[in-house]
């Protein structure tokens, strides 16, 4: 069943098109869904190659139950992925690609065929079992992929961008469906995406990776309130940086002396603060702006604040009308800046 | 263009093909068939009697062929296919170097190499008999077979073959019910390529088989140099109807119009 994995300085190198890997170490608890999440080319895919057995790394250990497994052939590790196609293979019928893994296990056709109709029916495909791959839609195809992983019970289950390939509405319905089956077969699991939101939506714990270097990992909230660096801030929508100089509990900026919610390493520094943060009332850390843009969300208005050397976004509720040229006095509250490292 | 407009090219390409089979049909069955006649004035079954003659030949010629011709496939398949799945599906050094070798046999005029490989096969004694000829049928064969697979390679991502190892399946068994499966249409294509270069090989035969083994090409071409129309034409037909027959066949059954195994496309969305 489902078992811890680890990564201990994992690297992967001079890997032909495979981007590299920098000593990746984090590790995976039991019945944990994790996100190794980062733009295209950091080496997200690699590492869950490097997972599953398809790649081996040129340095660092990889262990599955506390075993080390990176001398083990991918049909021993017993972690089945999804990828972003499909993959079913063309010359099975439904039924049979779900039943593969179990053929492969030396499990009786029978038995294999009632497990894969029952399978089938966990991803509501049931009575597509001795449909031909190719006469599925995307959507359809891809709910084949993993009732065909999840029914080998693998102990870690490895999903690679599986939805990227499809649009939004299916996309969304897919996300629910893979929460709601990880939830029931406590599998532990690793998804890749470069969609930040989705790997908001899904994970437990997001691994962000950059360049192959892992910036940042834990659980999602963490890189909204508290961004390791600039990058991952920036990454996660971050866009108000302010420069400034610490001398205790404060700090000196532009924006005139601001006053912080932790303690600072005297030196220079950068805060960041969410959008959302901003309030539009005076007292503590507040200062005189003026609204040069506005931009309407719905649920949400954006305003672009232009004060003393800076410029801040604010995130206000629809209710809060501004207009282009209004003079206003904003205020960061002292809990939610943030000091970046 | 309409469809019907398109029937009638295909029409017309048919009776394009069509066309030179009629007099040889005609001949074959042709009693008397002097010059201003549009037609053969007396049919006779002679042309169809000598193919079918136990004492004629034309059956162990057949058979020859037949079995040569199918061997020839069989092997040129199980060399060409490792050496198709090297070229086309891995990335290694000298890989042009090895594709000129391969396709060396069919650069160098066949007469030139097989002049050698004569005497090469005299001193070993296999000239003269059939397996020689079967082994000196692979040199145009192969250099065939092994790009017809090497481009079948090339078309596959190697992904279909990890999703199944990490499903469970060893390298040998991702092989055996994946790889394998996906590229059949290409092996059958390409061993139909093999048996048909085989079945109309003659020059090869004449000098490793010596005029003992005899094939079909041979007789064939005996008689298109005797003065018998009736015979040659009957030859002919029997020379080109296993050709055609597998063509069809092969096409029927294959439809290259679609696509060969590989990724299963996104399909319509729901």
């Amino acid at each position: 069943m489902s078992a811890r994995l680890e990564l201990e300085n994992v690297c992967h190198r001079y890997g032909g098109d495979e981007p590299a890997l920098e000593n990746l170490s984090l590790a995976v608890e039991p019945g944990e869904l994790v996100a190794l999440l980062g733009p295209s080319g950091c080496g997200k895919t690699t590492a869950l190659k490097v997972v599953a057995g398809l790649l081996r790394p040129t340095a660092g250990d990889v262990r599955v139950g506390g075993l080390s497994v990176v001398g083990t052939p991918p049909e021993r590790r017993e972690a089945a992925m999804v990828f972003q196609k499909p993959l079913l293979f063309p010359h099975m019928s439904v039924a049979q690609n779900v039943g593969f893994g179990l053929r492969m296990r030396g499990t009786r056709k029978e038995e294999a065929g009632r497990r894969a109709e029952e399978a089938l029916r966990r991803v509501q495909m049931d009575g597509f079992a001795g449909r031909s791959p190719e006469e599925l839609s995307g959507g359809q195809q891809q709910r084949v992929a993993l009732a065909r992983a999840l029914v080998t019970e693998p102990r870690l289950l490895l999903l690679d961008e599986p939805f990227s390939a499809l649009d939004a509405n299916l996309r969304e319905e897919m996300r629910e469906l893979v929460l709601r089956l990880q939830r029931e077969g406590g599998h532990t699991t690793v998804f890749v995406t470069h969609d930040q939101e989705e790997a908001v939506i899904l994970a437990g714990r997001i691994a962000l990776i950059f360049d192959g270097r892992l910036q940042m990992y834990d659980r999602p909230e963490a890189f909204y309130d508290r961004p390791a660096t600039r990058e991952v801030a920036r990454f996660f929508g971050a866009t108000n940086f302010i420069e400034g100089l610490a001398k205790n509990g404060s700090a000196h900026t532009p924006l005139g002396d601001l006053k912080l919610g932790r303690p600072a390493p005297p030196g220079a520094l950068t805060l960041t603060i969410r959008p959302e943060a901003v309030r539009l009332e005076g007292g503590e850390n507040s200062f005189r702006a003026r609204v040069i843009s506005a931009s309407y969300l719905g649920t949400q208005v954006h305003y672009e604040l232009q004060t003393a050397g800076t410029a801040l976004r604010a995130a206000l509720p629809p209710h809060v009308r501004l207009a282009v040229g209004d003079e206003v006095t904003a205020r960061l509250p002292a809990e939610s800046l943030w000091v970046l490292k | 263009m309409g469809k019907k407009g398109g029937n009638l090219g295909l029409a017309f390409a048919a009776a394009l093909v069509a066309l030179p089979f009629v007099p040889l049909v005609l001949w074959a069955v042709a009693g008397e068939w002097r010059f201003p006649d549009l037609l053969p004035t007396a049919w006779s079954p002679r042309g169809v009697a000598h193919l079918v003659e136990p004492g004629g030949g034309v059956l162990g010629a057949t058979l020859n062929s037949l079995l040569i011709g199918l061997a020839t496939a069989a092997a040129s398949v199980a060399v060409g296919l490792p050496a198709g799945m090297a070229i086309g599906g891995y990335e290694w050094r000298f890989k042009g170097l090895v594709i000129f070798f391969v396709l060396l046999p069919i650069l160098v005029p066949p007469l030139a190499s097989t002049m050698g490989v004569h005497v090469t096969f005299i001193r070993l004694g296999l000239a003269d008999t059939v397996f020689g000829v079967f082994l000196v049928h692979l040199v145009p064969t192969v250099p065939y077979t092994a790009l017809i697979l090497a481009g079948v390679f090339s078309e596959r991502t190697g992904e279909l073959e990890e999703a199944a190892r990490t499903l469970g399946a060893s390298a040998w068994q991702a092989f055996l019910r994946v790889t394998l499966p996906g590229v059949l249409p290409g092996v059958a294509v390409a061993g139909l390529f093999a048996f048909l270069i085989s079945w109309g090989q003659y020059v090869l035969t004449l000098l490793i088989g010596g005029g003992s083994v005899v094939t079909l090409p041979m007789l064939l071409f005996s008689a298109a140099s005797g003065n018998d129309p009736v015979i040659t034409s009957a030859l002919a037909l029997a020379f080109a109807l296993p050709a055609v027959l597998a063509l069809v066949l092969a096409l029927r059954v294959l439809k290259p119009g679609e696509r060969a195994g590989g990724f299963v496309g996104p399909g319509k969305v729901s």
